[in-house]
């Protein structure tokens, strides 16, 4: 794998303050209606349904009255450079888009081996064990038109709503520019965050929130340590939720409010675990 | 009923007796094939597999009876290539049992992935940085090699031999095995070797992942080194098993013990570099990615039990049998070692695949757990009814053990 993206136009990502995250779960309806995954009667197998945005609920693990619940929204990670996904694959089914940055799946070409499941840290891949929709429910007047619904036996994941950027392209060439704004392409599950906690658009754009925002000291990223650089970071200014964000041997973790530098450059309040 | 097919020389059982035998077996492969029709029919959602366990228990098996059938390969470069005249003897039945592993391998591959019918991709969109296209071609290739060497055995049947241009073809074809034989050697480590990359590469699963040498980790070296020392003993085992079943010494001790010894060899090596390579790993990787090597343990059916059966039982303990001479010569110390040898490289297998999916990357994860479906089992079992089925008919109507006539003249 070639370091192709970083001379890539743009890089796209997203940062979510899980400190606003309410854990409603409108962000994993909105994904779900808007990308055709496929629903069953019976949803309840947990390890078989698709959740391309899935919700972790999260506990300080501390005793009443100091209990602390959050909630960790898991979109695909998108990593960086040398996703774990991709160079696994056997049919090149998936793959990293220097351009964009988003970690495509090409289903017709996918031949359901699922090596690419077992490779991947953050469970963001899933696999069709069932034929599409239930059929003559006429649910197929609900599809989204720009997105392809998935046959049985292959692994989909989620795209970043990369039908939208083309759409949004689209417009923006017919309005004759050549660049999207920032905001005219958002996925689906930061459109319908009613917290807004959801904050997406180009991380290689200076000028765009997400690449201010990821340069906060309370930005993490799920499994930093293990090397996959994912582009969807996790804002909290609570020390537990960022111990949470990956694994740490006892006495490595250092919160952040005790680093001087993070208190002079933002003035941040500091976390509440120290309370 | 079927004596003209017989090999001249050797006692075999009456066909109606090789009928009853081959009815269990008929069942398992029928078993087998209902599971297959309703996993290709109604889909993958017909096993227990899910997001969490992408590969298990298929790929277990696949993965165990490749190493299983690592035997052929490496006998096969022992006799061709180094020239041990001794393992003549039990060459054939080697490929035999290869030939079947491959072959069931390859056909629970064909089950286990979602669109069987895109198969070719792996061929025609082939992604040259990932493991499993490797596995792929040299699995390919390496049973049309298998293939290539069975041909010659087949050719040997009473009948077929009495066809002169089939004669002659099978005697040419056995002139050049040598080629064949270094050929699947080739092709052998490289599978093998890829297997275990295939797990070494994941690198975002601490579990699995190990560094390496250049492009290929340590599990590329250690796949190919516990192959070669467990395939010769799954070797004996079957030939001992065929010996049960027969009542009849088949091959020579002199070549039982030569593979015995080169196995014992071969598998402490692999138990001391496997040592080395869990120390590594342990001081390595497991605290580079903020683990210890108990939190891999902390919940779930799979322990550290697993660890200790693998190396110590099954490893260890194999290899000071084998290594011993005046044990591995008792017949019971040496079956009792090469069952330990095998099952440890089953347990292996099954710690890359189950055990690495089990457990969780991220620390709010949960632990998880897997039994299959009868569905699963009945593929699996189905390829243990193929093999009863192919190696009792190759031992009835071909001369696969060409001491048999020595061993048990009869006396009439």
């Amino acid at each position: 794998m070639k370091k192709g993206n970083d001379h890539g136009k743009n890089k796209y990502g997203m940062v979510i303050d899980i400190d606003k995250c309410t854990g409603c779960g409108t962000c994993m309806v909105a994904c779900a209606a808007e990308n055709n995954v496929s629903v069953r009667a019976d949803q309840s197998d947990k390890e078989r349904t698709i959740t391309w945005m899935n919700l972790y609920k999260i506990s300080n693990g501390k005793e009443f009255p100091h209990t602390e619940v959050s909630y960790f929204p898991r979109p695909c990670m998108h990593c960086d450079h040398h996703p774990p996904c991709v160079s696994v694959c056997v049919s090149t089914a998936t793959k990293l888009d220097f351009n964009t940055g988003i970690v495509s799946q090409i289903y017709t070409r996918c031949i359901g081996c699922r090596y690419c499941q077992a490779a991947c840290p953050y469970g963001a891949r899933y696999f069709n064990w069932w034929d599409v929709f239930p059929q003559d429910k006429g649910m197929d007047r609900y599809l989204t038109p720009e997105v392809s619904p998935r046959m049985r036996g292959v692994v989909e994941k989620c795209t970043f709503c990369h039908h939208r950027r083309m759409r949004a392209k689209t417009l923006a060439y017919a309005e004759d520019r050549r660049e999207i704004e920032e905001g005219e392409y958002v996925t689906a599950c930061t459109e319908a965050c009613p917290a807004q906690a959801i904050t997406f658009g180009d991380l290689n754009n200076p000028e765009h929130e997400v690449s201010k925002l990821i340069k906060h000291p309370f930005t993490f990223r799920l499994l930093e340590r293990i090397g996959t650089e994912p582009k969807v970071y996790y804002h909290s200014t609570r020390d537990w939720i960022r111990k949470l964000g990956d694994n740490f041997l006892p006495g490595e973790y250092t919160p952040v409010v005790n680093q001087t530098w993070a208190e002079e450059e933002w003035s941040t309040k500091p976390g509440r675990d120290e309370f | 009923m079927d004596s003209p097919l017989l090999p001249h020389g050797v006692k075999r059982c009456s066909t109606w007796a090789f009928f009853f035998w081959t009815l269990p077996w008929v069942a398992l492969l029928a078993w087998g094939g209902l599971s297959a029709f309703l996993c290709l029919w109604k889909g993958l959602n017909q096993t227990n597999m899910s997001n969490i366990f992408a590969f298990a228990l298929w790929i277990v098996f696949d993965l165990a009876i490749i190493a299983l059938g690592a035997g052929a390969f490496f006998t096969g470069f022992l006799t061709y290539v180094m020239g041990q005249k001794e393992l003549k003897n039990i060459i054939k039945p080697a490929v035999i049992i290869g030939f079947i592993c491959y072959s069931g391998a390859m056909a629970m591959l064909g089950i286990d992935i979602g669109q069987p019918i895109r198969g070719w991709f792996i061929f025609w969109h082939a992604n040259i940085h990932s493991m499993l296209v490797e596995v792929s071609f040299c699995i390919t290739c390496y049973l049309m090699v298998l293939a290539i060497e069975f041909i010659p055995i087949i050719l040997e049947n009473r009948k077929l031999e009495e066809i002169k241009e089939l004669r002659i073809f099978g005697h040419n074809l056995h002139e050049i095995m040598a080629v064949f034989a270094a050929t699947g050697t080739f092709l052998s480590f490289f599978h093998q070797g890829s297997l275990g990359g295939m797990f070494g590469v994941m690198y975002a699963r601490p579990f699995a992942a190990r560094e390496g040498f250049y492009i290929w980790p340590w599990t590329f070296f250690l796949f190919i080194l516990s192959a070669i020392a467990c395939g010769p003993c799954f070797t004996i085992l079957c030939t001992k098993l065929t010996e049960f079943f027969t009542r009849k010494k088949l091959v020579p001790d002199s070549a039982i013990q030569l593979l015995a010894k080169i196995s014992a060899w071969l598998l402490s090596l692999y138990v001391v570099l496997k040592i080395a390579d869990y120390l590594g790993w342990m001081y390595g990787i497991i605290p580079r990615s903020g683990l210890t090597f108990e939190s891999f343990f902390r919940e779930g059916p799979y322990g550290v039990y697993l660890i200790v059966l693998e190396m110590i039982l099954c490893g260890i303990l194999p290899a000071i049998i084998l290594m011993l001479p005046k044990a591995r010569q008792n017949q019971g110390w040496l079956i009792i070692a090469c069952l330990l040898n095998c099952t440890g490289i089953v347990l292996n297998r099954f710690l890359f695949i189950v055990v690495t999916l089990a457990i969780p990357v991220m620390p709010f994860d949960r632990f998880w757990g897997y039994l299959p479906t009868w569905q699963e089992w009945g593929i699996g079992m189905a390829v243990v009814g193929y093999g009863f089925l192919l190696f009792s008919a190759a031992y009835r109507y071909l001369p696969i053990f060409p001491q048999e006539r020595e061993l048990n003249p009869i006396t009439e």
